[in-house]
């Protein structure tokens, strides 16, 4: 395990709430989410709501909300009346936000906000910058817990599980497995203690969207659990969430005491005979504790290395009692689907892929920040509609989903719809839902060192493949990069990757070869270029010209 | 208990449920190699070498911790299997240091014997090798993390038969080592019992005893846990 991160915990302070005392005409919702707040979102909330009391504006709500989405415009304030978001605010400037406030008329209409948020379809994040994350009142108030307390009341445990199987609903950790098949065999399997686990140590580069679901709206992942602990008999749960994500665990932790206190965690559920509690273990930077296998072994408290499977967590997980573990996405679109129903869910989405999938847009894009789009959605609206296109204009070149185990999509398939078959088939990987766009500006072959330098520093050492092999196919990418290599580098390159493909433990050693693979399908000539003309195509790579020798 | 039926590279076998596919082919006279396997300690499937294919999966699986099913078809050695286990070894070989003709375990050493059976004659690939400390501290044995590949077998025996448990992993990826006690030198150790288990069971030269020549050729002469009567008489027990 690498040494614990220096992450501090976040001064606990009050939200500063200017709440008026009568009927509310406007509101300004500042979003205190992890990229907001580190450039002051809080004293953001804090000064907004002097400067309307100063104004004597009494009838203005002032709220800290969760992620607003739009993270590279941040610190972002909406005011929802308008729909009008102010971006890039600034502490010492927040004149024009208070005039805006003070001219907000009652029964104002929102105004269309751009594709940005037009395009997106929120359900696992619907209440991602409208609630208070520390307010449980402001998450009832959005219909939140409605779902549980109808299932704990009206449904049985099978109901909840052919809900779900007709939802279409699979894991959102990105191997898509049915989330309904999941919960039936751990309701089925033998043993009298039963747990649920909520993965939450994201870690691939790029992605950070259970961190936004966590932070904005913890009590839905709390929800999600509850049901899905009614649903296979479980009475414990865990959450292992990663510790460089202070504020998401502050924030549950609150929610979770808040959750206790009001009766919808802790024994006798809402007046049932359903008892469920949550606790939280965090994860001390290991990339592949968010393997389940690993996961487990680390809420035991061991080392967190993975184990062979089968027999599956399912089966034998926790403390060797069947255990469910879902990731943070597919336990917020549960609350969702029970509330509005299967067929709902199920009429969103693409062929086998039903509903919503959010994703995290990074690197060369205008947009970057958080989105959630129906399956099928095309990577070209993704990328250009809703992120707004590359910066400075500059040309597409390809697309990183799927994190370190997952693939580059150059231009041509832009027009494909993202589900989990199509990018399978493009030899890439649904992942937990990063993207990272790149320009002309990357090298392709320089991106595999990338990831397969990130595989080399997480693998955990325990099998031969992974351990050795990934660091070998790290050397032999790097001699490439430094037009030190010829074509038998090439040759062993891909046949070791095949290798560590086939021969790896778990899924990090699997994946890794991944990057490997679709940079070689599409960008094989970057390769060459790199190994027989001694050149980067992309200006990245240093590669040191051979000096003429004198004849 | 119940008996499955199952094939093993096409041969009809025999076993009870539990067993692991490892365990019924070598009841069976079927070799599948393995380094981190050892009969009497629990198996990890962390060397990979006894990969084999079931049913025509895509999925490989290791023989080692693989639990027999009613007719399951297993292919423990195939042309595709051999190369896979020679690059394993290969990689075994690159990441350390296992220069054979100055190691102690020359001649009696498992890796050695492992590249002679999957046929490893030379490498494709540039080797690892950065240079390790060498843990001398012991007063009986060595710890040389140069020819440490890491199968653990110490870590187990120690645990689980020995009962002392001073043996652990530590840091991750290519920095992984075997640790004694908290991270001591082994002669510091409080937990060590000096019964020399460990070092009969490296199957390279990572742990050896003291003062043998590195000629000797064999590891099997001496009677069965010598060092525990020193380490007895120097406690005054």
């Amino acid at each position: 395990m690498s040494e614990q991160p220096a992450a501090a915990r976040p001064v606990r302070r009050r939200a500063a709430v200017a709440a008026p005392t009568g009927e509310t005409r406007a509101s300004a919702y500042v979003c205190e989410a992890a990229s907001c707040m580190s450039a002051q979102a809080h004293d953001i909330t804090v000064k907004l709501a002097e400067q309307c009391a100063a104004a004597g504006l009494t009838d203005v709500n002032v709220k800290r909300v969760g992620c607003l989405g739009l993270c590279a415009a941040g610190p972002l304030v909406e005011i929802p009346e308008t729909g009008e978001l102010f971006a890039q605010v600034r502490p010492d400037d927040l004149g024009a936000l208070v005039k805006a406030l003070k001219h907000v008329k009652p029964g104002a209409q929102p105004k269309p906000q751009g594709p940005f948020f037009e395009k997106q379809l929120r359900v696992a994040t619907e209440n991602m910058g409208r609630v208070d994350p520390e307010s449980l009142d402001d998450y009832i108030g959005r219909g939140g817990y409605d779902a549980l307390q109808h299932v704990l009341a009206e449904m049985t445990s099978t109901e909840v599980r052919e809900q779900i199987s007709q939802s279409g609903l699979r894991g959102r950790g990105g191997a898509g497995y049915p989330t309904a098949l999941k919960w039936t065999t751990v309701a089925k399997a033998e043993g009298k203690q039963k747990y649920v686990i909520c993965n939450a140590d994201e870690g691939d580069p790029g992605a950070f969207m259970d961190r936004s679901v966590l932070e904005s709206d913890p009590f839905r992942i709390l929800e999600g659990m509850a049901i899905a602990a009614f649903a296979v008999h479980a009475s414990e749960g865990y959450i292992y969430c990663r510790a460089e994500y202070p504020l998401a665990v502050a924030r549950l932790r609150t929610a979770i005491r808040l959750a206790q206190r009001a009766g919808f965690l802790g024994a006798n559920i809402a007046d049932t005979s359903f008892s469920f509690d949550i606790q939280i273990r965090l994860g001390a930077g290991a990339f592949v504790c968010g393997e389940e296998t690993a996961l487990i072994q680390s809420v035991e408290g061991k080392r967190g290395t993975p184990r062979p499977r089968p027999p599956y967590p399912a089966v034998e997980g926790l403390f060797g009692c069947p255990t469910l573990i879902n990731n943070v996405e597919t336990f917020a679109n549960v609350p969702a689907i029970l509330r509005k129903g299967a067929g709902w869910y199920a009429s969103i989405g693409f062929g086998k892929s039903k509903g919503t999938k959010v994703f995290a847009l990074a690197g060369r894009i205008v947009n970057t920040g958080i989105v959630e789009v129906p399956m099928g959605t095309t990577l070209r609206e993704i990328i250009f509609d809703i992120g707004g296109g590359i910066i400075d204009g500059r040309p597409f070149k390809a697309v990183q989903t799927g994190g370190p185990s997952g693939g580059c999509i150059p231009a041509e398939f832009l027009d494909s719809p993202v589900s989990y078959e199509t990018l399978i088939e493009l030899g890439s990987f649904m992942g937990s839902g990063g993207m990272i766009v790149m320009d002309d500006t990357s090298c392709m072959v320089d991106v595999a060192r990338y990831f397969q330098d990130f595989c080399r520093d997480e693998s955990c050492g325990k099998c031969v493949p992974c351990r050795v092999g990934t660091t070998q196919l790290w050397m032999l990418l790097d001699r490439i990069c430094r037009g030190q290599a010829d074509m038998i580098d090439l040759a062993n390159l891909e046949r070791l990757a095949k290798v560590v493909q086939k021969m790896s433990l778990c899924g990090l050693g699997q994946g890794a070869p991944n990057p490997i693979f679709s940079t070689l399908r599409y960008f094989r000539d970057e390769y060459l270029a790199h190994i027989v003309d001694k050149r980067c195509p992309a200006g990245v790579c240093e590669i040191a010209q051979p000096t003429e020798v004198p004849a | 208990m119940t008996v499955y039926t199952l094939k093993i590279d096409g041969r009809d076998v025999a076993g009870s449920e539990g067993q692991s596919i490892m365990d019924v082919a070598e009841e069976n006279g079927i070799d599948i190699p393995g380094l981190c396997h050892l009969p009497g300690i629990h198996d990890r499937g962390a060397c990979r070498l006894c990969v084999v294919k079931i049913g025509g999966s895509p999925r490989l699986a290791a023989a080692c911790v693989t639990r027999i099913a009613e007719g399951m078809d297993v292919v423990a050695h195939d042309e595709e299997l051999s190369e896979y286990r020679r690059a394993a070894t290969e990689m075994m070989f690159l990441e350390r240091n296992h220069v054979c003709a100055v190691c102690v375990a020359n001649n009696h050493c498992e890796l050695q014997d492992m590249s002679a059976e999957v046929g490893l004659t030379h490498f494709e690939l540039p080797p690892i090798s950065p240079a390790l400390d060498v843990d001398l501290s012991h007063k009986l044995f060595g710890l040389d993390h140069n020819r440490c590949i890491l199968c653990l077998r110490c870590v187990r025996v120690c645990d689980e038969i020995e009962g002392a448990h001073v043996w652990d992993v530590m840091h991750r990826g290519l920095e992984t080592r075997i640790q004694a006690d908290m991270g001591v030198p082994w002669g510091d150790s409080t937990t060590c019992t000096s019964c020399g288990k460990c070092v009969q069971v490296c199957p390279t030269g990572a742990l050896f005893e003291k003062g043998r020549p590195v000629a000797s050729g064999t590891r099997d002469e001496r009677p069965f846990l010598p060092w525990l009567r020193v380490h007895q008489e120097e406690r005054g027990l």
